[in-house]
């Protein structure tokens, strides 16, 4: 079996008496599409943030591509090739749509190389990144002029641009409509089929389910459930959490 | 490189602006040309951290001073020419703006604002009993009547302040077209967003109060030798502070050209209204035009022309 690009083990993070996490194991392995459900306040973003190092777990582990994270910065993970969009977009709102993606290209993609990355290269990647994601004519836009789903794209392209070996999408199509929820699931999709694990992170069903080969469950910082979706959906655990008795 | 054509342009500019002066044969236009220079340097270097990276500075003042009793110091102990001086305090203040960084890393609006109005208040207290360097009695740093090739040595201290104002001016340029503005951007826009980048976001405030306390302290060192008498009141002033943070606010605080354009007005207006009504009235100028230009033109002067601009574009 192919080593795990992402290991979490006994994952444990409390907020004052409150437990968020409690004991997380999870393991992604390489290309894989899994799908992270849980209702409100069962631990999915605190999870993100202990992985991405925007918490600081207080028990567990969690190694990423055979490097163990504990102790590394946000921007050191981020730069291993662990990336992560917001369940709200945070554009650098100075800055152009084009040069919020020239970020993540000048630092973490150009840090990982360890070597000088010409402006002309970083300009092409930048324009092959916009189109993927279908930006290109809003490239000299400002965040503020974009629209939400645009805003959820140009979010998915400035984590695209640290090249990642694995995304986790936080709820990447919150408050979209049908048809643009369609978009972002398709262009997740195509992000993997070129060879980046992606974790998705999400509460409309229908996107999970299209999207996901594999279906975790969190309730009350705890995994309830971690399996194939059709099987997961069904399980009375699963609906118990959702549905209620 | 490419850099080049722009500090040779502002070398330029320097030079005429000097000559210029020295075609008008009168020793006021030099002496309050340093004031305006002067403020040209602090607003600049207040910008790297304040406008860039979105960290508002309350301790310039202490900054200035770090810079200015460099020079008392080593006046005391091993007298070095001003240039030396101004690498020495440059050090020193880049120092403290290292160790302030430091300290403060966890704070962010008010609180880091307070925690930097706080190491003014410290340092300032450290001053007054330090005797070496004068203490609350103050020092008296007593300048050579002339200077070969300038003659006179407000002139001198004209010409180090200008050549100041374009190593600042050309540095901050140079910053704002890299990876280092883009950097200090992401900083002043989002943490977390620039952290999940790649941004080494830790390291770059360090950076930046580093620079920026540099070019305050730079911009002390030669003062001792401008004002003749160095006491702790006098540095430690109301005054830097408060025209370091309103220069570039009026001037605009999202590029080198704002705290330029805000130092050259509000520095040659302040003059003016010195030499014409009273020095007392310089902070309460100060004080409308910042309230006037916070409501009105949140975005400065060049704000204002930027929008302008973009208005009349179809």
């Amino acid at each position: 079996m192919t080593a795990p690009i992402l290991e979490v083990s006994g994952l444990g993070k409390r907020f004052g008496g409150f437990t968020a996490l409690d004991g997380i194991d999870l393991a992604v392995a390489p290309g894989e599409r899994v799908g992270l459900i849980g209702p409100n306040g069962s631990g999915k973003s605190t999870l993100v943030n202990c992985i991405c190092g925007t918490l600081t777990n207080e028990s567990g582990r969690v190694h990423f591509d055979g490097h163990d994270l504990a102790g590394l910065m946000t921007h050191e993970r981020t730069r291993l090739g662990l990336a992560r969009s917001f369940q709200l977009p945070r554009p650098f709102v100075s800055m152009t749509v084009a040069d919020n993606i020239r970020v993540p290209l000048m630092y973490a993609d150009r840090a990982r190389r360890g070597a000088h990355v010409a402006e002309g290269e970083i300009a092409d990647h930048c324009g092959e990144l916009l189109r993927l994601v279908g930006l290109a004519d809003r490239a000299r836009h400002y965040p503020r002029d974009l629209t939400q789903v645009d805003m959820r794209k140009l979010e998915l392209a400035r984590a695209m641009a640290v090249e990642p070996k694995l995304l986790i999408a936080d709820e990447a199509m919150a408050g979209l409509s049908g048809s643009e929820v369609n978009d972002i699931v398709n262009l997740l999709i195509t992000l993997n089929e070129r060879g980046v694990t992606v974790v998705l992170i999400e509460h409309i069903m229908s996107a999970v389910m299209r999207f996901s080969q594999r279906l975790v469950v969190l309730v009350t910082g705890r995994k309830i459930a971690d399996g194939r979706p059709d099987d997961v959906i069904r399980d009375p655990e699963v609906e118990r959490a959702y549905l209620g008795q | 490189m490419r850099s080049l054509p722009f500090i040779a342009i502002l070398a330029a500019v320097g030079v005429v602006v000097f000559f210029a002066a020295h075609q008008l044969h009168n020793d006021y236009v030099f002496f309050a040309g340093y004031t305006v220079l002067q403020y040209v340097v602090l607003a600049t270097a207040w910008n790297i951290l304040g406008g860039y990276t979105g960290y508002v500075n309350f301790g310039s003042a202490a900054f200035f001073a770090v810079g200015a009793y460099t020079t008392v110091f080593f006046h005391k102990v091993y007298p070095l020419p001003i240039p030396l001086l101004v690498v020495a305090a440059a050090a020193v203040a880049g120092l403290v703006g290292l160790g302030m960084g430091y300290l403060t890393l966890r704070l962010r609006g008010a609180f880091f604002a307070i925690a930097t109005l706080a190491l003014a208040v410290v340092l300032q207290t450290l001053i007054v009993n330090w005797d070496l360097v004068g203490g609350s009695r103050g020092a008296y740093v007593v300048r050579p009547a002339s200077i070969p090739v300038f003659g006179s040595y407000i002139q001198y201290l004209f010409a180090i302040m200008l050549a100041l104002a374009v190593v600042a001016l050309a540095t901050v340029r140079a910053i704002e077209r890299s990876a280092l503005g883009y950097g200090f951007a992401t900083i002043r826009d989002d943490e977390l967003a620039a952290e999940a980048s790649g941004v080494p976001t830790l390291k770059l405030k360090l950076l930046a109060t580093a620079l920026s306390g540099a070019f305050m302290g730079m911009a002390g060192a030669p003062f001792p030798y401008y004002i003749g008498f160095l006491q702790p009141s006098s540095v430690f002033a109301l005054d830097y502070t408060v025209n370091s943070i309103a220069m570039p606010m009026i001037g605009g605080t999202s590029s080198w050209v704002g705290p330029l354009v805000g130092a050259l007005l509000l520095g040659s207006l302040q003059q003016i209204a010195t030499v014409t009504i009273s020095s007392a009235v310089n902070l309460l100028l100060v004080g409308l035009l910042l309230v006037t230009f916070v409501i009105v033109a949140p975005n400065g002067l060049i704000g204002l022309v930027r929008s302008a601009v973009a208005r009349k574009k179809p």
